[in-house]
């Protein structure tokens, strides 16, 4: 059963920890990465002969910290492999190391090396790349086919980054409570970027986007599974199944954006809205509310809606108060008027999204809402208006040929009136 | 006389399972499936979600603790189940070799006769 193919999921699902070990143990994130690859260089040669190992993680963390420390004994010099004969005596180290990965130690291993990546000095899409690189795995030319650019041009944003994180020193202590709580919060911050940066994919390349979405929602499980317990983990690994099951229904064939409110919902994935809604359940039972599991509520509330028109905007409205409490932000606000509109009516949200008008005038949603609310008073001209400048703001193909769709049958209308 | 036969595999490797696998893998398993059930001998099938959705209640001699994830932290997860009707241990392990080579990457199968078997009718 050791066919290629398992022996890549076995070194992608073991590279998480098998690095953080290795990180922690060189301290160094280009040692770190040379001596993992060796490592799985050596496991491609071996395992199909031998069969795969009992734990991949740990014979691979045992391989690589021989080689990385053989090549820093070398000065780096490329020296061929040692023969096989060498390598087949870690069977027996295998246990040993085994029984000292205990959880706490790996959990911190995995975690930092999650948190290095999202450094505060990086821009969001470096810290991306460097997780994409780093963190999943993913060949260069993958991750510059994901952001649009040259192979060359990733290749230095991520030995810039790199270079960057090297520079401010990697926290190796074991970290308290408090840092870990710290790291656990920039970390979410980092998944929850790559999801929406595959989320957000339209057009053309977006097939080599999306996959950005499964890699988040991996990244999330795997934090999951080490933090079981803490609820905006399960909060945020909820909120991106749900968002990630309408993902069937989010385009027509023409690549246009569809409404929540006009999706095909037979179309969206039940087990991932099954196993978003037994998370959010999970999470609740903490009473730790916080931003991730709000907005999961949210998402939970359109899942559990059969037909656009039993969606419960009323609990949508008062779980978006809530979020605009505990994180006050005129985005939130700009939702929060959606779900108003809903059960208060077009005018009452209108006056609520006016005075955002002064910080937002640059957000491309902000003019699509307000244009549709003003079109649904009626208030044809300064919705039009609205719809111009939403286009203007487009950031993708996608969202300016959905606001065309609302001019084309706003011209329409008035030309048939 | 009833048997369980659980899998058991690693969730972090069946998770990332690509969709076109995971599509081929439940076709061919459908199929194991109908030749049981077509001989009258298939019980409920279930496929349970990830053990991250997981809830345990550990029972305590006054008040019960409840936890966040599986009872037990283990490389292979108890990830689904068949029952079925089998004549002996032989039978069973016919029925999980044939769901072994319908889905043959990598975990186990553990085949539990039942002890008592509910099959209940719940209504959604």
């Amino acid at each position: 059963m050791t066919d290629i193919a398992w022996i890549d999921k076995a070194l992608t699902s073991a590279r998480p920890q098998a690095m953080g070990a290795l990180l922690r143990y060189f301290r160094n994130l280009d040692t770190a990465e040379e001596a993992f690859q060796e490592a799985c260089l050596r496991a491609l040669k071996s395992w199909p002969d031998k069969g795969p190992p009992r734990d991949p993680a740990a014979w691979l963390i045992f391989v690589g910290r021989n080689s990385g420390i053989d090549a820093i004994r070398r000065g780096s010099k490329q020296v061929a492999l040692p023969d096989e004969e060498k390598i087949s005596d870690t069977e027996d180290a295998e246990a040993d190391i085994a029984e000292r990965l205990d959880g706490e130690h790996y959990r911190d291993d995995i975690l930092r090396l999650l948190f290095v990546c999202c450094h505060p000095d990086l821009p969001s899409t470096q810290q991306i790349a460097l997780a994409l690189r780093i963190v999943s795995g993913l060949s260069v030319r993958q991750i510059a086919r994901a952001f649009l650019v040259g192979e060359s041009a990733m290749e230095q944003r991520i030995t810039r980054a790199k270079a960057r994180v090297g520079a401010a020193g990697i926290p190796f202590e074991t970290p308290d409570a408090e840092a870990r709580a710290e790291r656990l919060a920039a970390v979410s911050t980092m998944i929850y970027l790559i999801f929406n940066e595959g989320y957000s994919a339209s057009g053309e390349g977006a097939a080599h986007i999306r996959p950005l979405c499964d890699e988040a929602t991996r990244l999330a499980r795997l934090l999951l599974r080490l933090f079981p317990a803490e609820p905006e983990i399960m909060g945020l690994t909820a909120l991106m199944l749900l968002q990630h099951a309408r993902s069937p229904a989010r385009f027509d064939t023409e690549g246009i954006i569809v409404l929540l409110e006009d999706q095909d919902r037979g179309l969206w994935n039940q087990p991932m809205i099954a196993e978003g809604l037994s998370l959010i359940d999970k999470a609740m039972r903490h009473r730790q509310p916080g931003a991730y599991q709000i907005q999961a509520a949210v998402a939970a509330l359109h899942a559990r809606a059969a037909k656009a028109e039993d969606t419960d905007w009323r609990q949508i409205d008062a779980l978006y108060a809530a979020l605009e409490r505990l994180q006050p932000s005129p985005v939130i606000t700009l939702n929060r008027a959606v779900a108003i509109s809903k059960v208060e009516g077009a005018a009452a949200a209108l006056e609520m999204i006016e005075p955002l008008g002064e910080r937002l005038c640059g957000y491309f949603h902000f003019h699509g809402v307000r244009g549709a609310l003003l079109l649904e008073l009626g208030r044809r001209q300064e919705a039009r208006v609205a719809f111009d400048r939403a286009i203007a703001l487009a950031n993708t193909a996608a969202e300016a040929a959905h606001i065309r769709v609302h001019l084309d049958r706003l011209l329409k209308d008035s030309g048939a009136a | 006389m009833l048997y369980a036969i659980l899998c058991y595999n690693d969730e972090n490797l069946t998770s990332a399972w690509p969709e076109e696998k995971e599509r081929e893998t439940m076709d061919r398993l459908a199929a194991v499936e109908g030749e049981l059930a077509a001989a009258g001998r298939l019980g409920p099938v279930a496929r349970l979600l990830p053990t991250t959705s997981a809830t345990t209640l550990r029972k305590g001699a006054g008040e019960h603790i409840i936890l966040d994830g599986p009872f037990a932290e283990t490389k292979e997860q108890l990830l689904g189940f068949f029952i079925v009707e089998c004549v002996d241990l032989q039978e069973a392990l016919d029925a999980a070799r044939d769901l072994a080579i319908a889905n043959p990457e990598g975990g186990a199968y553990e085949i539990r006769p039942l002890a008592i078997y509910k099959p209940g009718d719940p209504k959604k």
